[in-house]
């Protein structure tokens, strides 16, 4: 449990689930939470970079901090995106949301 | 059993109920079971923060991730039609192949991860303290700190606006 490829391979395989949720799933909310998990992924290996490699164990940490304030920021908008858009077409299906299509 | 082992189990344990939050918040297809989950799978990241030794960031990933992401994406759910109503039929073919994407995507990544040679950094400062990242992120990091608390004022402001605006148009 420490050493830098446990955390790195845990990482790596939350974030392949991440993609495959948004590569499968057809609900937005879905898409979003898949994203979220994503982010988790990349921030297990920051930490884990940090604490095994780094020459200065603070900046990893602050850089774990700047992604969780950007993706707080980034469900924040996507919600909103998500609910304007239900109003409109009635669903959350991504594929019925194709009105720019032409 | 000694505390080492005890830590070892623990570890183990947390790798499994992360993992099964993530698949719950994946693969079900009731959203309100996702976003269960992903508020256990981000539990257990918190986790690993504090095996990674850092308390503050447990502590942050619960508060801003479990405490605030997921309530709203809770609250985004309670706002629009009962969801479980509509589900599309998914298509084998485009699951199949998104598996096996991810699945290459993920055999890429652990290529990587074992075919490098991580090196530590020569010299290692050893302090993890909550005054140091407090006191860059007033010093060194100040510019991105300002810039990442205007991004969340844009980011609110515009969710209003995005959001109420719709409303106004169609009613």
């Amino acid at each position: 449990m420490n050493s830098l490829g446990t955390y790195m391979v845990i990482a790596a395989a939350l974030f392949s689930l991440g993609l495959l949720g948004v590569l499968q799933r057809r609900n937005l909310i879905g898409m979003l939470i898949a994203v979220e998990l994503m982010l988790n992924g990349a921030n297990i290996n920051f930490m884990a970079f940090n604490r095994f490699l780094a020459p200065e164990p603070a900046v990893g940490q602050i850089i774990t901090l700047f992604v969780m304030g950007l993706a707080a920021a980034e469900a924040a908008i996507g919600l909103s995106i998500i609910l304007a858009l239900f109003r409109r077409i009635h669903s959350i299906n991504v594929e019925r949301a194709q009105q720019l299509k032409g | 059993m000694s505390t080492e082992a005890f830590a070892q189990m623990a570890f183990w344990m947390l790798v499994g109920l992360t993992f099964a939050g993530a698949a719950i918040a994946v693969f079900p297809r009731n959203i309100l079971h996702n976003v269960l989950g992903l508020a256990l799978a981000l539990a257990g990241v918190g986790g690993f923060y504090l095996y990674l030794g850092s308390f503050f960031i447990a502590l942050m990933q619960l508060l801003i991730y479990v405490g605030a992401i997921t309530i709203a994406i809770v609250f985004a759910i309670m706002l629009s039609r009962p969801l479980h109503l509509e589900i599309p039929k998914r298509a084998v073919p485009k699951v199949a192949m998104a598996a096996v994407a991810s699945f290459i995507f993920f055999a890429a990544i652990l290529g990587a991860v074992f075919r490098t040679q991580w090196a530590p950094a020569a010299e290692r400062s050893t302090d993890w303290s909550v005054e140091t990242l407090g006191h860059l992120l007033l010093t060194r990091y100040d510019l991105v700190f300002e810039v990442i608390s205007l991004v969340l004022l844009v980011a609110i402001i515009g969710a209003i606006v995005t959001a109420g605006f719709t409303r106004r148009l169609s009613s």
